[in-house]
């Protein structure tokens, strides 16, 4: 035994003292709700959130991120870096070594040629792999030999951890999915509903969107884990019987993103049998400003700027003091409060996690409706017809339309915020959308989000990883939709802020958490104050677990289920 | 009689056959993107190839044969292939779900236990409760079981199962502990405790279902008994002092089941169909959980295939229904 291992076997025994002599399925049965069913258990043909992890307790990357967004080695002895000689001194390529003597469930070797093969049947173009962005850059994929994986970038490439890394990148086996590539994919349902994986479980029976019933992995390479013999997997119904399910009768162990109301959520605590977690990860609720303008007059042109790298062409949403004071008039702790709970923070920032990226430039936290009528009185806003509403300089009257995706909490917001920029003399016409045509990206669809027909929209968006490098590149003058592109591109505000650009390929060209977080601050905040959008929620990820449920770590930077193989059960 | 019904069955054919190519233009127009529930993190062009692969956006004169095809051919050999142990449907190409990637009809079929199990069972209580309540409220109208019978049959109609199935979960299974408020779809009846199992967890959906069945039939039956035990060979039945039991429970009985056979006959179809806000409710997942989840997701052959077996049962019961007239009024003869 080395040093490493004991040092481990040291750690795993203080964190699961209750379980120290536990053996691998003494523990029965466990029970986990996601109230999204999994539809299939190959996250390469879905990308759903509900797919990627119940999956993840079945097929597994070589690292994956832990719940402080590390990254820590799964399937390789240790993760690679510049330091240790893994990674290539022009960060060109990453070299993965596999821990010796890991074999797949069924009990053959797990080897680089699972990872090569893994790599061939994302890539291939005919097989509509849902996670292929994991692997942009790479050039090719060598094995050396059977323990050795060498990952070459078409470029420098400051993060490397982008293929095989995390729970949207696990490794299939070779052997059973050799027939499924490309336009076979979707043929190989039994490949599909039974992968074969290195992680914990293996499935017993799968029922697309109902259950996933999985009993502990015989080959397993930890020998006294899992704890449980036997996982059910329910799918389906909604977040508020998923929650009833723990906290209030029992039945469950686990329940996966309870959006619920924060009274809600307490009123079930009170059944006293199970714990709401709550993680947070960068997912910020946050409203769009349209750096275009909408009118409907415009025709074609319209939600299209004319001068792509030009400022913004809206009638008033591009002037600072217009923003900031909209801005100001939100009272942050309210819709926290109101909306999220314990699963919602304050934020000034569109990236505010990891921490290193966290900018603390901004202060939002206190609502200022007299000095935010004061900026628009001082820019020259002012009502001079006397109905209550302002107009620019200009005689446009202050009016917007705020469109966002139909949801109670949403909607509550759109109610709240309505009603704080009326008194500043903004009036707002409210509206909301189908989630599945607003964020569809139906081109010929006038409601979806890129098209963004209206001055103001909120939704949430967030990035995988720990690593905002291409989330902030949806700020890139270039990216903004536009029916030349048939309305693709993640540019939704139309923002080009001038050196904005610049600055973020200088991200792409350094090396270093450190200075890459100190560039990300700095971008971040430039995309704030230039109006592209108002950041309102930091939101988190509320999950709970019954009280019988011990070893659960919530995990926003990875698959909620990835140390599942360290849950076990406390008597209670 | 047989004529009539070769005849009808024949003009189903084309019936059918428009009913699917409209709902498949409808399903066409709708909005809507098989890709809207992927993350945000998904890059478009990603989600484009994503959709190449499934085939989404074939034009509808290469989508619709298509599927007509694999409904009515290629699915029968794989049922052929299935009990005979042939193997006629190798490589052909069955309509898969672009949610699951797995053939349709397997789907469908794995979801059909449970939902004929608790909505069958639902329709069978609640004919054998709405039947005898009927005929007790018309025979005693305006008495106190009348009455109360009346309230009964209003609330159930009037309060929607996502009320009173979540109501029913907060008192059973929240307060008192008593039923399970999750449906378990892999439990395995193979002994009197696991029976014991089923029935516990089928009582919720069951009685939240069989009350509004209830409600619906047992009006059904009370009117319609209304209306025949006024009329003259009632009395002349009495009149010949046939014993009252045999005057209405033969007599009225048999000639006020003609409308509520047409009510129990249409209503087998929807056992087939499932019950969507119910089986959402308690987790039953069965085909109407299945319809909806596949119209969330925009799973266009999923939607198109349910819809299109719940029109082909609603069309043969409906002659089902016209048959059964004939075998209870023999005045009713279509020849």
């Amino acid at each position: 035994m080395t040093f490493k291992t004991a040092l481990m076997g040291a750690a795993a025994l203080v964190a699961l003292a209750p379980a120290a002599f536990a053996e691998r399925g003494s523990d029965g049965e466990v029970r986990i709700i996601y109230w999204q069913a999994p539809s299939i258990l190959n996250p390469f043909l879905s990308g759903g959130t509900k797919d990627v992890e119940s999956a993840s307790m079945i097929i597994e990357p070589l690292a994956r991120y832990n719940e402080k967004g590390e990254l820590v080695p799964w399937l390789v002895e240790e993760v690679p870096t510049v330091d240790n000689g893994g990674v290539s001194a022009d960060l060109t390529s990453i070299t993965w070594n596999i821990t010796p003597g890991l074999v797949w469930s069924d009990g053959t070797p797990f080897t680089s040629a699972d990872v090569k093969f893994t790599y061939e049947y994302c890539t291939d173009p005919d097989g509509g792999c849902a996670q292929v962005t994991k692997f942009e850059g790479v050039e090719s994929v060598d094995t050396p030999d059977d323990l050795t994986v060498t990952v070459n970038f078409s470029g420098p490439t400051p993060n490397p951890y982008g293929p095989f890394v995390g729970g949207e990148s696990p490794i299939i086996q070779a052997a059973q999915f050799a027939d499924c590539v490309g336009a076979q994919a979707s043929t190989c349902t039994d490949e599909n509903f039974n992968p074969i994986g290195t992680g914990p479980f293996v499935v017993d029976d799968f029922k697309p969107n109902d259950v996933i019933v999985m009993s502990a992995n015989p080959n397993y390479r930890d020998p006294a884990k899992p704890a449980f013999a036997k996982v059910t997997f329910k799918g389906g119904g909604d977040a508020t019987a998923a929650g009833r399910a723990v906290m209030e009768t029992g039945e469950f162990d686990y329940a996966w993103n309870l959006q619920l109301a924060p009274d809600v959520i307490s009123q079930m605590q009170e059944g006293g049998l199970g714990t709401p977690v709550a993680g947070f990860g960068p997912l910020v609720e946050r409203l769009m400003l349209n750096n275009a303008n909408p009118d409907p007059a415009l025709g074609e042109m319209r939600s299209v700027k004319a001068d792509p790298n030009g400022p913004s062409e809206h009638p008033f949403l591009g002037d600072p003091a217009v923003y900031k004071a909209m801005s100001m008039a939100i009272d942050r702790p309210l819709l926290v409060e109101v909306g999220y709970g314990q699963a919602g923070k304050v934020t000034c920032n569109w990236v505010p996690a990891p921490d290193a990226f966290n900018s603390t430039a901004l202060t939002c936290d206190t609502q200022d409706i007299a000095g935010a009528n004061a900026m628009l009185d001082a820019a020259g806003y002012m009502d001079t017809d006397g109905d209550g509403v302002r107009e620019t300089p200009d005689g446009v009257p202050m009016s917007i339309l705020y469109q966002t995706s139909t949801n109670a909490v949403r909607q509550d917001f759109q109610a709240l915020i309505k009603e704080w920029w009326s008194q500043i003399g903004i009036e707002t016409e409210l509206r909301n959308l189908n989630a599945s045509v607003f964020f569809g990206g139906d081109p010929g669809s006038p409601d979806t989000f890129q098209k963004f027909y209206a001055d103001v929209q909120m939704y949430a968006n967030t990035f995988n990883g720990t690593d905002p490098q291409a989330y902030l590149g949806n700020a890139l003058c270039d990216k903004a939709p536009r029916p030349d592109t048939q309305w693709q591109g993640e540019n939704i505000s139309r923002t080009c802020i001038p050196g904005y650009d610049e600055m973020h390929a200088e991200l792409q060209a350094t090396a270093g958490i450190d200075a890459r977080a100190e560039i990300g601050r700095a971008l971040n905040d430039m995309a704030v104050e230039n109006g592209m959008m108002i950041p309102l929620v930091h939101r988190g990820r509320l999950s709970a677990h019954a009280n019988t449920l011990g070893g659960v770590v919530l995990n926003v930077w990875d698959s909620e289920l990835w140390n599942v193989a360290d849950w076990y059960r406390v008597d209670g | 009689m047989l004529t009539y019904t070769i005849r009808r069955l024949v003009l189903a054919v084309p019936t059918l056959l428009f009913i699917s190519l409209v709902i498949f233009l409808l399903l066409e127009l709708a909005p809507g993107d098989p890709m809207a529930q992927v993350p945000l993190t998904v890059p478009a062009e990603v989600k484009e190839q994503m959709r190449e692969a499934l085939g989404v956006g074939q034009p509808i004169w290469i989508s619709f044969p298509k599927w007509l095809y694999q409904f009515f051919v290629v699915e029968q050999m794989v049922m052929i292939d299935y009990y005979f142990g042939t193997n006629l449907s190798e490589g052909q190409f069955r309509a898969i779900s672009w949610q699951t990637r797995s053939p349709v009809m397997d789907i469908v079929v794995q979801r059909l236990p449970q939902t004929l199990w608790v909505v069958g069972v639902a329709y069978i209580v609640g004919f054998a409760i709405a039947i005898p309540v009927g005929i007790y409220s018309a025979y005693k109208q305006y008495s106190l079981f009348d009455n109360l019978g009346t309230f009964i049959t209003m609330v159930g109609f009037s309060v929607p199962p996502f009320f009173s199935g979540v109501l029913v979960i907060v008192i059973f299974s929240v307060q008192l502990g008593w039923f399970p408020s999750i449906y378990d779809t892999t439990l395995v009846v193979d002994s009197w405790e696991a029976f014991g199992k089923q029935l516990r967890q089928m009582f919720l959906p069951v009685m939240v279902l069989a009350l509004q069945i209830t409600s619906q039939t047992s009006r059904f039956m009370r009117s319609s008994m209304l209306d025949n035990l006024n009329q003259d060979y009632v009395r002349t039945a009495r009149a010949k002092g046939l014993r009252e039991r045999a005057v209405v429970m033969v007599h009225v009985l048999r000639n006020s089941m003609i409308p509520v056979i047409t009510v129990m006959a249409l209503s087998v179809p929807q056992i087939f169909g499932g019950a969507i806000i119910t089986e959402q409710v308690f987790k039953v997942n069965g085909i109407g959980q299945l319809l909806i989840t596949a119209i969330q997701a925009n799973d266009l052959p999923m939607v198109q295939t349910l819809t299109f077996i719940f029109a082909v049962l609603i069309v043969l019961f409906n002659l089902i229904a016209d048959v059964l007239y004939g075998l209870l009024d023999p005045r009713i003869r279509y020849d």
